[in-house]
């Protein structure tokens, strides 16, 4: 079980409150985690990635185990404690502006 | 009962105000969409429960709403209220998505317009400027975006397409964006034809398709704007918001970045009609319900000065279809007032006497309900308002 921590606007978008929780098939990635998180929650489609180019939005981060993972491959295998659900899957919006 | 329904769209989310037939007394809902940039909120004709609006944010990109409850209740169309999620008919998504033509039949040439520096710059959708329902059908409403682009969609928003001849015509390369961006802001569909649509873009100009948005042909003629290369130019103008009357739609009036200008043949020939207003740049510019030849406006300082001229918040009226203007300030601010009133924020009703509203940049939404004889704050501290529409129900 993964559990991903979504920004607030997206749990308001995805109707869901605190965490959510997802089965994920292995291996387990930042690609296969948003590929199940949207399937779930397709509300969500568009706003962490582009339709089109999965491209990570660009003011959205995703981390796991205090690691920045945004620039890595999205077909990466996450680390262990993430895919036990030991530790959370983070997606956060960039603090920007002034 | 009668209602006047008022849709406020502002930088932190969105407000429905409502009133009786009297529109003295408003009650105020909201924030809806808290924290989101809500760019336009308009209801349909047709059914007017059905509310289309566009939510979007720098960091999570473009999301539509609706309504079919007059704003109580809102979903993703394709997300039935209620079913955040489900097995077999799984909602997908889609409405989110706004994916410019590419095909090889009407796309491949689309694919640039002009940047800043006068570089060729490709197309990239930002955001759903404004949200235009159609006058015959419920689940058909357009979308004007940036950057600049005509989307349609006949299955109440849940799927998206661009009509591409509008991008397409063949002046898009010449196409460059304003201080705002290269947004589609506005779009008039013709209630006696209705294969005539108008549409406007900044910097690009005003242009109509006469076969339904198939084809499309720039309308500008008669425009003037010194500041660009050839003030006379067939493309290139800062136009920033027509209106019609529905009674008489081949007559158009604009406020252009400067200059209030008027056509009477659908755009063949545009004239300046800006007379003695004080200044004649601005932003908004609509009709009087009743009256095809009232006309308002809301003259701001200049380009470099987005602010009422002397800090005096003063609507302008014609009532001979533009050249001779007065100005109505009773009941508005006329000392120590800098806001702005952005292009998409006036709406008139329907009711007689006619009501008008505006909303500004400081976060009030004024109100008259006598034809612009006198004003009244009906909400006073919102976020910058962004967007009015009214609602005239019965």
């Amino acid at each position: 079980m993964i559990v991903v921590v979504l920004p607030a606007h997206l749990r308001t978008l995805a109707r869901v409150q605190g965490d959510v929780e997802l089965d994920v098939a292995a291996p387990v990635t930042v690609r296969s985690v948003l590929d199940a998180l949207e399937a779930r929650y397709p509300m969500l489609r568009g706003t962490i990635r582009d339709h089109v180019t999965l491209q990570r939005r660009p003011f959205l981060r995703f981390f796991a185990c205090e690691e920045d993972l945004s620039l890595e491959p999205p077909d990466t295998p996450l680390p262990e404690v993430i895919v036990s659900g030991k530790e959370p899957f983070f997606i956060i919006g960039a603090i920007a502006g002034g | 009962m009668s209602t006047a329904r008022v849709l406020v769209g502002t930088k932190k989310g969105a407000f429905i105000l409502t009133a009786d037939g009297k529109r003295q007394k408003w009650d105020v809902s909201g924030p809806h969409f808290a924290g989101w940039e809500m760019y336009h909120l308009k209801g349909s004709l047709v059914n007017p429960n059905r509310i289309y609006a566009s939510q979007t944010s720098g960091w999570f990109g473009q999301i539509i709403q609706r309504s079919d409850d007059g704003g109580k209740t809102w979903f993703q169309p394709g997300t039935p209220p209620g079913e955040e999620k489900g097995p077999g008919g799984m909602p997908m998504g889609e409405s989110n998505k706004f994916v410019y033509d590419a095909s090889p039949e009407t796309g491949k040439p689309l694919t640039t317009h002009q940047w800043y520096d006068g570089t060729q710059h490709p197309w990239e959708f930002k955001r759903v400027w404004h949200l235009e329902p159609s006058l015959t059908e419920a689940d058909t409403v357009y979308a004007g975006v940036e950057d600049a682009a005509l989307f349609v969609s006949r299955d109440g928003g849940q799927n998206w397409k661009e009509l591409p001849g509008m991008r397409g015509h063949g002046t898009g390369p010449k196409w460059g964006p304003g201080a705002g961006g290269m947004g589609l802001h506005t779009i008039l569909l013709d209630p006696k034809n209705h294969n005539r649509m108008y549409i406007a873009i900044s910097a690009a100009g005003a242009f109509r398709t006469d076969d339904a948005g198939k084809t499309w042909k720039p309308i500008n003629k008669g425009l003037h704007s010194t500041y660009i290369p050839d003030p006379d130019a067939e493309i290139g103008h800062c136009v920033h918001r027509i209106a019609l009357h529905p009674s008489r739609p081949d007559v158009l009036f604009m406020q252009k970045h400067w200059d209030v200008l008027r056509t009477d043949n659908a755009g063949d020939q545009w004239r300046e009609v800006s007379g003695n207003l004080p200044t004649d740049f601005g932003f908004v510019i609509d009709v009087h319900a009743h009256e095809p030849e009232t006309i308002y406006v809301v003259p701001i300082k200049s380009d470099g000065e987005h602010f009422p001229l002397e800090g005096k918040l003063r609507v302008y009226r014609s009532r001979t279809g533009g050249n001779e203007w007065e100005a109505l300030t009773k009941g508005l601010p006329q000392h120590d007032c800098y806001v702005n009133v952005l292009r998409d924020a006036m709406a008139v009703d329907s009711f007689d006497p006619c009501g008008v509203y505006f909303g500004t940049t400081g976060g009030q939404v004024y109100a008259s309900a006598d034809d612009g004889d006198s004003w009244a704050p009906i909400v006073r501290d919102l976020p910058a308002v962004y967007s009015v529409e009214v609602q005239t129900i019965p």
